[in-house]
């Protein structure tokens, strides 16, 4: 058993490569990603992107879906769309049963 | 251990096809998937079902599995019977991102096939695990302590399981969904290389009356009804500390106030946007009775007014 106190930091911009790495994924499908719309790059050229917070969480959820069930990347689009709209219905219903 | 009847979790009887058994993971796996149920034991099913499919697809491990026979009734810990698996040929790979199944899993089928991918390059293989934590932890910084199993392999190839106890400090104004990274806590390395870096993504717990979203904060919070009607200013407590807040006069319920810069902190911090409720006091006094009544004689309200068909 170890215990240790390490260092932490909050991700917040990384490059091509470094997403990459970070989803265990292929740079061609990540640009797939990009051009199907489900990431947001800041950056004009491939080699200047850089994915913030919310890219980044969506492209290792695009991940586990592509991995876990084999969906491609237009589904994954669509799966990530219905789930954003699923959540804030969820939402707002939530705040109409508190009420 | 426990013994691990993977047919129950696939829901497939012991003489399925390997075709029933791969409709069956599949169909279980999309409706477990933790990116898409959003219930609390969601991710320990789906980790079930994949380490069932991961034994029943292989035909040479389903036959070793297949060995065991049932679950030993009434028994205790489950115990191989030793050369349950000689003559099957199987390979140990695991599950993703470097998790762990079960102990009944690990020590049947795991082998040191995972090692070579361990070990080949310089560097450590990232880790990644999810940490919730509360609301309140973003805005004023935390430290929790994080409990992680992950398989580890020696240089002889042989996995064994390792308890890891790490304390993390919370950055503070972290939003839902970001990742933290912790430099160095993933996969060692071999040769002396740099270790692998464990990624935490974050997820808020649920909080009876905040919720965030990205780096605002939403609030219902509840009024008199005189309050509403007269307005003025109520204090309203909120994760970073009590805020004075100005009610319009004659606010209606569901009407969202926005407190500029108070949600969660950080270079851009956040807005609270705080949803008014109207709350009726309980009529328990003869003095309450009293006010309410000649409200209602006096006031000339119809709140039905819009009703009239």
């Amino acid at each position: 058993m170890k215990k240790a106190t390490p260092e932490t930091e909050i991700l917040d911009t990384l490059t091509l490569e470094d997403l990459c790495r970070f989803c265990q994924a292929d740079e061609a499908w990540v640009i797939e990603l990009v051009d199907e719309g489900v990431l947001e790059p800041m950056g004009a050229t491939v080699r200047r992107w850089r994915f913030e917070g919310v890219s980044i969480a969506r492209a290792k959820r695009a991940r586990r879906l592509n991995r876990d069930l084999g969906i491609n990347t237009a589904g994954i689009a669509m799966v990530l769309d219905l789930l954003d709209e699923r959540e804030a219905m969820i939402r707002r219903l939530s705040r109409y049963e508190g009420v | 251990m426990d013994f691990e009847d993977y047919y129950k979790t696939l829901g497939v009887a012991r003489d399925a096809s390997q075709d029933d058994i791969r409709k069956a993971y599949r169909k279980l796996a999309r409706k477990f998937h933790p990116d898409i149920n959003k219930d609390a034991d969601a991710e320990a099913r789906f980790k079930a079902v994949n380490e069932a499919h991961e034994v029943l697809k292989d035909p040479e491990r389903r036959a070793a599995y297949d060995q065991l026979g049932a679950e030993p009734q009434g028994a205790g810990p489950f115990q191989p019977p030793p050369g349950w698996d000689s003559g099957f040929e199987f390979t140990g790979a695991g599950p993703q991102d470097n998790e762990g199944f079960s102990d009944f899993f690990e020590t049947l089928f795991r082998r040191g096939a995972t090692s070579h991918g361990d070990f080949n390059a310089g560097q450590g293989r990232d880790s990644h695990a999810r940490i919730t934590i509360d609301i309140e932890d973003s805005y004023r910084g935390a430290t929790r302590v994080l409990h992680l199993r992950m398989p580890v392999v020696d240089r002889s190839g042989q996995v064994s399981l390792e308890d890891r106890k790490i304390s993390v400090t919370i950055p503070k104004g972290i939003r839902e969904g970001q990742h933290i990274r912790l430099k160095g806590q993933g996969g060692p390395a071999a040769g002396g290389g740099q270790a692998g870096d464990l990624f935490l993504e974050v997820s808020f717990a649920a909080h009876p009356t905040y919720h965030a979203e990205g780096e605002d904060l939403y609030v219902t919070l509840p009024v008199a009804p005189w309050e509403a009607a007269l307005g003025g200013h109520v204090i309203m407590p909120t994760p970073g500390g009590k805020v004075d807040l100005r009610i319009p006069k004659n606010a209606r319920s569901g009407q969202k106030l926005r407190l500029k810069g108070k949600g969660l902190p950080g270079r851009s911090p956040g807005d609270i946007f705080a949803t008014l409720k109207i709350v009726n006091p309980d009529v328990s006094t003869d003095e309450a009775r009293a006010l309410f009544e000649r409200m209602a004689r006096e006031l000339p309200f119809d709140p039905r007014a819009q009703m009239k068909g």
